[in-house]
């Protein structure tokens, strides 16, 4: 009875339909989709200009298929807004990884968000530097063992894991903050639906939009995907606790 | 003939940029070229540009990349430290082949050094400055005329060519005033449409990508050729220089820059004191005039190279004339008090003519 | 070169506030309102007050090369340390116009240029103030050099004075003329 079967599933049109690169059990994969699930359903495709960063995240325009610019590394809020000061209709985002948002580009993404531009910021964070090999990020938690802390992360040291969705909340431009996670169905589902809010709030002209997602990185963290999983709710979150900390998208028009 | 207006360098530039229809500008503060930024500050908005002045000299050549990346004119502004921030949006976008114009008001360094008139970043701006192995287009005015004409040429040739150019100036024309006349812009050529910038897909088949990325067998060598050409296309076609007096010249002097207005009146002395000694300024750094040099040391065989550092354009002029002539240098490095004066720069002539 | 055309340099030093950038950018562009080609040239320290300040302004009727000056011909010094710097200098056969209400003069002699003594604050205090002494001594210049016209510069003023100080363009007026018939006289 084929003629009575529906679509229940399918590949989001924002991905083009090609294999990825990226290892067994990350969640790269997941968040590429719940990005372009979210441009589907907002009808954001032609409209939108992914900009591409520097770490696994960087092959963006080989599986999106949108324009991409790609940033030299931490400068994608930098790039984004020369973008995004010329095309002001389209719909322009960053996609970051921890090293390069919250170590070397932390002044861009501040002051990204300090000046409001309208931009729609997804950040990685998996604790740890992945295409370079498993260094120590500046998400890294305290005692974390990375091949530049072999000793494991010393607080005292090395400094503390930094919360940005916390941060960025304190910022006068930020519109919106939260943190999500895609570690467990439930959370995958709820990570869908605030990376959705936060191209929506672009859609709407309502400012600088800012969605944190733990993620896991199996290969560098030296566990099984599924151990990966658990070490994001039993350690990262202790940490990283998931939530909404600013939303002023009811306070727009 | 239009009214001759009366500004500064670092106003001519950008009185040039916005003729070309540049109508973005990113940008940080640093003396000595602070009337750039706010000369843009005060023009763009009402325009209908953006002026934004960025929290540091790496995030304003990013907002530079995004920009061109987008498909518009584009500009931005430093000085030496500034520059070596910049460096590295420089060579990404070198590699992702995205026109724009930077202007370079030089201070004396190394370091923070200071705000007076040198030309210390020579080395900076024509043998690259970031990594990877690039060429930006390099003009070198020594006026405020030339200033605001090489400002719509540096334009033209970036998009042309799809090279960042740079103009590389001194305080000296940066800060200095003198007449100008805005003769209305002409293009140079008819320039490629910018089919490869992003605008969002719309109805385009592929999307398309500005990076500087090449991970398959072959793809970054040939790509690598592809700006090799590029630079040998610029060589072969846009080299601009002026000479003065060269076909009967017993000494050449060369100089670019302030360090050309100020050899200017010296050529002139000696000629007056009937020294035959010629001039050659180039204008186009990169390119270089090389076949200029080449040429003109066929028959004078000595040359004397004035710079406003302790010798770098010499080394190009030594690898243009290719031993074929004896290249001499004078220099003043930079400081308070250090700008040579034509007087000073006679006596140098007077004295690598004889011996 | 034809020795009928025009090339004057003017070099005029003092300390930052005196109105030193100002009279130099102001000669210059009457100079360019009046059809000749100008450059000007500043000169300052990094303090935006009180330190040394100093400009070079080339007039001629043909295009002008080194806007940099290492023996001037005319030469305006306002305060005692330009004196100490800069007398010295004037070339041989020049004219140094001198600020004599804040410079002693006596341990400078040269009787290869002429000198002037022209007591511009005191005269500018007279016309109303003290800051006008710019105004007294590039009058003083013109009386003797007539490279731009009196009334070119005066024209120019209305250019270069900034918005929110124009009224003080009638006293600026006066201290050009006291300082044109100081020096004629």
């Amino acid at each position: 009875m084929a003629d009575s079967m529906i679509t229940v599933f399918e590949r989001p049109h924002s991905l083009k339909p090609v294999p990825s690169h990226f290892c067994s059990g990350c969640h790269h994969g997941t968040v590429h989709r719940l990005v372009a699930e979210a441009l589907d359903q907002l009808e954001l495709q032609q409209q939108t200009i992914g900009i591409a960063s520097v770490g696994c995240s960087v092959l963006l325009y080989e599986y999106f298929d949108i324009d991409v610019v790609e940033a030299p590394h931490g400068r994608a809020p930098a790039v984004a807004t020369g973008v995004k000061r010329v095309h002001p209709d389209s719909i322009v985002f960053t996609y970051q990884g921890d090293g390069d948002l919250a170590a070397i580009g932390t002044a861009e993404i501040i002051h990204a968000a300090n000046r409001g531009e309208h931009l729609t910021v997804i950040f990685v964070n998996n604790t740890t530097y992945g295409m370079t090999g498993g260094q120590m990020a500046p998400t890294s938690l305290g005692g974390q063992v990375t091949t530049t802390t072999p000793y494991g992360r010393d607080l005292e040291t090395d400094g503390n894991p930094i919360r940005m969705a916390e941060l960025l909340a304190l910022l006068d431009g930020t519109h919106f903050s939260a943190r999500v996670s895609v570690d467990a169905p439930r959370r995958v589902a709820q990570a869908g639906k605030v990376i959705h809010k936060a191209f929506e709030m672009q859609k709407n002209r309502a400012g600088f939009a800012f969605v944190e997602v733990l993620a896991a990185c199996p290969t560098n963290w030296g566990l099984s995907a599924l151990d990966a999983n658990e070490r994001i709710s039993q350690e990262m979150m202790p940490c990283f606790p998931l939530g909404t900390f600013k939303d002023l998208s009811g306070a727009q028009g | 003939m239009n009214k001759r207006l009366f500004v500064k360098g670092n106003e001519a530039v950008c009185i040039g940029a916005i003729a070309a229809g540049c109508r973005y500008y990113f940008g940080y503060p640093i003396t000595p070229q602070n009337e750039i930024p706010e000369y843009m500050s005060r023009e763009l908005p009402g325009l209908g540009g953006t002026f934004l002045q960025a929290e540091s000299e790496v995030a304003a050549i990013n907002m530079v990349l995004g920009a061109s990346a987008a498909g518009v004119r584009v500009m931005t502004s430093s000085s030496g430290p500034g520059i070596s921030l910049k460096a590295e949006g420089l060579s990404y976008m070198a590699g992702s082949e995205l026109p724009a114009v930077i202007v370079n008001i030089m201070r004396c360094g190394p370091g923070l050094g200071g705000i007076d008139a040198s030309q210390a970043d020579y080395f900076q701006a024509v043998k690259g400055g970031g990594h990877g192995g690039y060429h930006l287009i390099v003009l070198a005015p020594d006026s405020i005329q030339e200033l605001y004409d090489l400002s719509m040429v540096a334009f033209d040739l970036a998009d042309q060519y799809r090279v960042p150019a740079m103009i590389l100036g001194d305080a000296m024309i940066g800060q200095m005033k003198e007449a100008l006349i805005p003769h209305p812009y002409q293009p140079l050529a008819e320039l490629p449409a910018k089919d490869w910038s992003v605008t969002g897909k719309g109805n385009r088949v592929q999307g398309n990508t500005v990076k500087s990325l090449f991970l398959q067998d072959g793809a970054l060598e040939a790509h690598n050729w592809r700006l090799h050409d590029r630079y040998q296309q610029l060589k072969d076609r846009e080299v601009r220089c002026e000479t003065i007096g060269i076909d009967d010249a017993e000494l050449i002097l060369t100089a670019f820059g302030g360090a050309a207005r100020i050899a200017k009146t010296a050529v002139s002395m000696a000629r007056q004191a009937g020294l035959k000694v010629g001039l050659i300024r180039p204008i186009t750094l990169f390119p270089f005039p090389e076949q200029v040099f080449r040429q003109a040391t066929e028959r004078c065989r000595r040359v004397l190279c004035v710079e406003l550092n302790n010798g770098q354009m010499v080394e190009d002029v030594r690898l243009s004339v290719d031993r074929q002539a004896d290249v001499r240098f004078y220099g003043r490095p930079g400081g308070t008090g250090s700008l040579p004066t034509p007087e000073e720069l006679f006596e140098q002539l007077q004295k690598h003519y004889k011996d | 070169m034809d020795n009928n055309k025009m090339n004057e340099d003017v070099f005029m030093a003092g300390f930052g506030g005196q109105g030193i950038l100002l009279v130099g950018n102001l000669l210059a562009y009457a100079a360019i309102e009046a059809g000749k080609n100008a450059s000007f040239f500043p000169a300052y320290g990094p303090e935006k007050r009180g330190g040394a300040a100093m400009c070079s302004v080339i007039v001629a009727d043909q295009e002008i090369g080194s806007p940099v000056v290492g023996r001037p011909s005319n030469v305006l010094l306002l305060n005692q340390d330009a004196m100490a710097k800069y007398y010295p200098r004037v070339r041989p056969g020049g004219l140094c116009l001198y600020n004599s209400s804040l410079i002693d003069a006596s341990g400078h002699q040269r009787s290869d240029i002429c000198s002037l003594a022209i007591p511009a604050n005191q005269i500018a205090t007279e016309v109303g103030n003290v800051k006008l002494a710019n105004m007294v001594m590039l009058g003083a210049l013109l009386a003797r050099n007539p490279l731009v016209q009196l009334e070119s510069v005066k024209q120019a003023l209305d250019i270069i004075i900034p918005e929110r100080n124009k009224r003080f363009i009638p006293a600026n007026l006066q201290a050009l003329d006291r300082g044109f018939s100081f020096a004629t006289a």
